[in-house]
């Protein structure tokens, strides 16, 4: 009966080809050799980019910093390995429009030795306090993809005297098994990361929602949380997306998300497994996060797997590693097939928000030229978000901006469900993307304009003021001219 | 090689399309069809292959004045299935230039002069049965004997073509009222309806079809397997076929409970298979019902209080059409008031209080 009130609780979604057995029964390897060079963008976080604190031809070791955060949401960036900086130049992103970033070049010598590491701390002799600290010195992210600072998150928990904490074990993209993989070879550090997250926020509960596809990763996950009762571990329907925080906050317990509120406001909060397990690294091992796991998928690899990956590591050497059939790639995708990127070049560096690698080829993304909608509303059932794709679009194709973001454009959470059903192949999400970033340019120039009119009539009024004051002063001297000129006259008199 | 157009995602997608979705829809009319075929013979299946090939005709034609590519939008098997639902619609033994007219009806006037596939307002295939049973009363509502094919009173291939392209000379001998007809003429001649539904109706053969009728819906429980496979394939969903049938039952329920001798049954009622058809295939379309489960549902339910209306107290036997047209038309108001409710927000589009 429980079960069946919470299927309620479950809206739109679809159900994709999950495609995740060509890697699911792998284990993580570490064989991946370490790469010659390394291209570690400043800013692989939400927020401000980090401000690099070493200089061209320093010697740094693994886990040294490389640039600190910046302002009050900011991640640093930290040296994957030991070695020379050989340059802090633009270097292309990991975005779809390859812009280039600031970027640290590091050359590895090869030795990949760890600095002075401080021997394994107890994190529950740590004050809270502390332990944000930490998370935030050793620059963990969101590593679900979010990239959004973990120690501000847990500051915010804290402040806002969460009650629940609950754990992303989704992974309802296609293709991704990376957090599938950690969590059935190391439930025990992601547990850990867990009950170190609950003591940073001084909160009394987890729960972590695992989706019902993965039962050797909810085993494992269940075994190792078995002597906390802090912690409960949840299977949840496959159903994509089940990792939009608010769909998972609903199912798990029930309580929705205001629109213009944050998932505090109803008391719970919620991080990936894969942050869990870093958040344990940087503080039961004082190891900063300079390494994450990345799924290489896809049709055209020819060796798939979840490799452990230095952060800054070009993608063009996972794929020779993975020996993708280059010819048949036909597109490159850096995430999940649902909400990924595709990336113009392979020579991209991984991130921290890096979780798959996927090698598509032509079969695998093949859409049909664009025809009529047929307002089949397959798209609106399929929103998690309660919207109208089909009505949105016609307005955006009709420049209607303003009235698409009257009917919910700015609830859209681009999860592409709408597109993936369209059976008329209509690039749903490409329309809303597009009117996004329309209405922030116009909004931009709105406010630019806005802004030269307001100084204009400063001016205009800063000279009406002097004008003014001039005319006064002219009047003042006038006037004691005259009462000299009268006293002058007053004493000739006399 | 990597293409590189940039697209955002998803980049993988579910495997539809739009002629999947008519094709489907084609396959659950199948067993009904080949019934409605089988029980009136040569003629119906010649008028039925001449309203199918005329309007792929008239498709490609618009598709031609408007500048459009004519083969891709011609395999999308709409303009295919309109003429179907058209054809299984008309009495069985109608002349050629009925399915003509009709197939012209309904692609030109009911779909590409508003621009083509999903720009159209109303039903095609309901907007021509409509247009052509006001324009063409007498062959519009002539109903044919039961003929099964290759039975001694079946016409022959030669009779058959001699029927559909000269018309039909012993009209008084081969034709009759249909169930509805003959009960509403007996009506209005204040003979109640135990003694006229005893001549006329029996309840097997109005659920399997053996009656007089439109082409291919007579049989209710053969249309009631093709909408079962539409649901269980999800081409549709419950929403608005259960709403049409639960209000027709109920609506006629009450009055004939209150009247059994003026109110005809449920069960007489939703043996109709053009009820069925209109309820399963006719209704469902896409382009011109509404786009949320509730509208559906309050789609639904209009439509068969005006079927029930119409056929109760109307001028016309059978009212699906009319009432599907109706309720066509009222469909951009059903969809402009009721939204889904946006997550986080209240029906009003508030945000929701904490």
């Amino acid at each position: 009966m429980i079960s069946l009130m919470q299927s309620f609780r479950i809206r739109g979604g679809v159900h994709p080809d999950p495609r995740k057995t060509a890697t699911t029964d792998l284990s993580i390897s570490s064989d991946f050799p370490l790469p010659k060079k390394l291209y570690i963008p400043l800013q692989q976080h939400v927020g401000k980019p980090a401000e690099p604190v070493v200089r061209v031809g320093d010697y740094v070791y693994k886990g040294q910093l490389l640039a600190h955060s910046q302002g009050m949401i900011s991640a640093p960036v930290h040296a994957p390995s030991s070695g020379i900086i050989s340059d802090i130049a633009d270097y292309p992103a990991p975005h779809p429009s390859a812009l280039p970033i600031r970027t640290v070049f590091m050359e590895t010598d090869g030795k990949d030795v760890w600095q002075l590491l401080k021997p394994p701390t107890d994190p529950f002799g740590l004050s809270a306090e502390e332990i944000s600290l930490r998370v935030g010195a050793a620059g963990v992210v969101g590593m679900g993809g979010a990239t959004f600072p973990a120690a501000v998150k847990l500051n915010l928990g804290r402040k806002n005297k969460i009650s629940t904490l609950l754990i992303n074990g989704g992974e309802c993209e296609p293709y991704l098994t990376c957090d599938d993989r950690l969590m059935q070879e190391s439930a025990d550090g992601i547990i850990d990361g867990i009950r170190i997250m609950l003591h940073g926020m001084e909160t009394p509960q987890a729960i972590v929602g695992i989706e019902d596809n993965k039962p050797a990763a909810f085993r494992a996950m269940k075994k190792a949380a078995a002597d906390f009762r802090q912690i409960e571990v949840r299977q949840v329907p496959t159903h994509y997306p089940m990792g939009w925080d608010r769909q998972l906050i609903r199912y798990l317990t029930g309580k929705e998300v205001p629109a213009d509120g944050r998932a505090t406001d109803v008391g719970v909060l919620m991080h990936n497994v894969a942050t869990a397990y870093a958040i344990h690294k940087a503080i039961r091992h004082n190891r900063p996060l300079v390494d994450r796991v990345v799924t290489i998928a896809g049709g055209a690899a020819g060796s798939p797997g979840n490799i452990w990956v230095p952060i800054g590591t070009l993608i063009s050497e996972l794929l020779d590693f993975c020996r993708v059939d280059r010819p048949r790639m036909a597109r490159l995708v850096m995430g999940g097939p649902m909400m990924g990127d595709a990336l113009p070049i392979a020579e991209l560096p991984v991130v921290k928000a890096t979780s798959g690698i996927l090698a598509l080829t032509q079969d695998e993304i093949t859409r049909g030229s664009e025809q009529a909608c047929i307002r089949c509303a397959r798209c609106i059932s399929a929103c998690p978000a309660g919207l109208l794709p089909v009505d949105m679009a016609n307005r955006i194709r009709s420049n209607q901006l303003e009235s698409a973001v009257d009917i919910g454009l700015k609830d859209c959470i681009s999860c592409g469900s709408c597109s993936y059903v369209c059976p008329s192949n209509i690039p749903l999400v490409h329309y809303f993307k597009y009117a996004a970033g329309e209405l922030a340019a116009r909004q931009q120039a709105q406010h630019k304009s806005e802004q030269t009119k307001k100084l204009i009539e400063e001016r205009n009024k800063r000279i009406e003021r002097i004008e003014k004051q001039k005319a006064e002063e002219a009047a003042r001297e006038l006037a004691a001219k005259v009462a000299k000129y009268s006293a002058d006259q007053a004493e000739q008199v006399l | 090689m990597l293409n590189l157009r940039p697209t955002t995602g998803p980049h993988t997608r579910e495997n539809l399309s739009i002629g999947g979705i008519m094709r489907q829809v084609i396959y659950a009319l199948i067993p009904a069809t080949l019934f409605g075929l089988y029980l009136f013979g040569w003629p119906a299946i010649n008028l039925f292959l001449i309203t199918l090939f005329s309007a792929l005709v008239f498709e490609y034609v618009c598709l031609k004045l408007a500048d459009k590519p004519a083969l891709p939008a011609l395999k999308d098997s709409s303009a295919l299935l309109t003429a179907w639902l058209l054809a299984m619609s008309l009495p069985p033994w109608a002349p050629w230039w009925v399915g003509v007219t009709g197939a012209g009806l309904a692609i030109i006037l009911g779909k590409q002069v508003y621009g083509g596939l999903g720009q159209n307002l109303f039903n095609p295939a309901m907007l021509a049965r409509v247009a052509l049973l006001i324009s063409f009363p007498l062959e519009l509502t002539t109903w044919v004997n039961v003929a099964p094919w290759l039975s001694e009173t079946a016409p022959d291939f030669k009779t058959g073509l001699h029927i559909t392209f000269m018309g039909l000379d012993n009209v008084d001998s081969t034709t009759g009222a249909t169930v509805l007809g003959y009960v509403k003429t007996e009506l209005s001649q204040k003979h109640p309806l135990s003694a006229s539904l005893a001549d006329i109706y029996n309840s097997n053969n109005a659920w399997l079809g053996f009656m007089r009728g439109s082409l291919s819906e007579t049989s209710a429980i053969l249309l009631i397997l093709g909408g079962g496979w539409l649901l269980f394939k999800k081409i549709i969903t419950w929403h608005i076929p259960l709403s049409i049938i639960v209000s027709v039952a109920l609506i006629s329920a009450v009055f004939n409970a209150l009247n059994p001798e003026i109110y005809l049954s449920p069960s007489v009622h939703l043996s109709s298979g053009a009820l069925m058809c209109t309820a399963f295939f006719i209704a469902t379309d896409y382009v011109t019902s509404p786009n949320t489960p509730l509208g559906q549902l309050i789609f639904g339910s209009a439509c068969g209080l005006l079927i029930f209306t119409i056929r109760t107290w109307g001028g016309y036997p059978e009212g699906a059409a009319f009432a599907i047209l109706l309720m066509n038309a009222l469909t951009p108001l059903i969809d402009h008031y009721v939204k889904p409710r946006i997550y986080g927000r209240d029906r009003q589009g508030r945000p929701l209080e904490l």
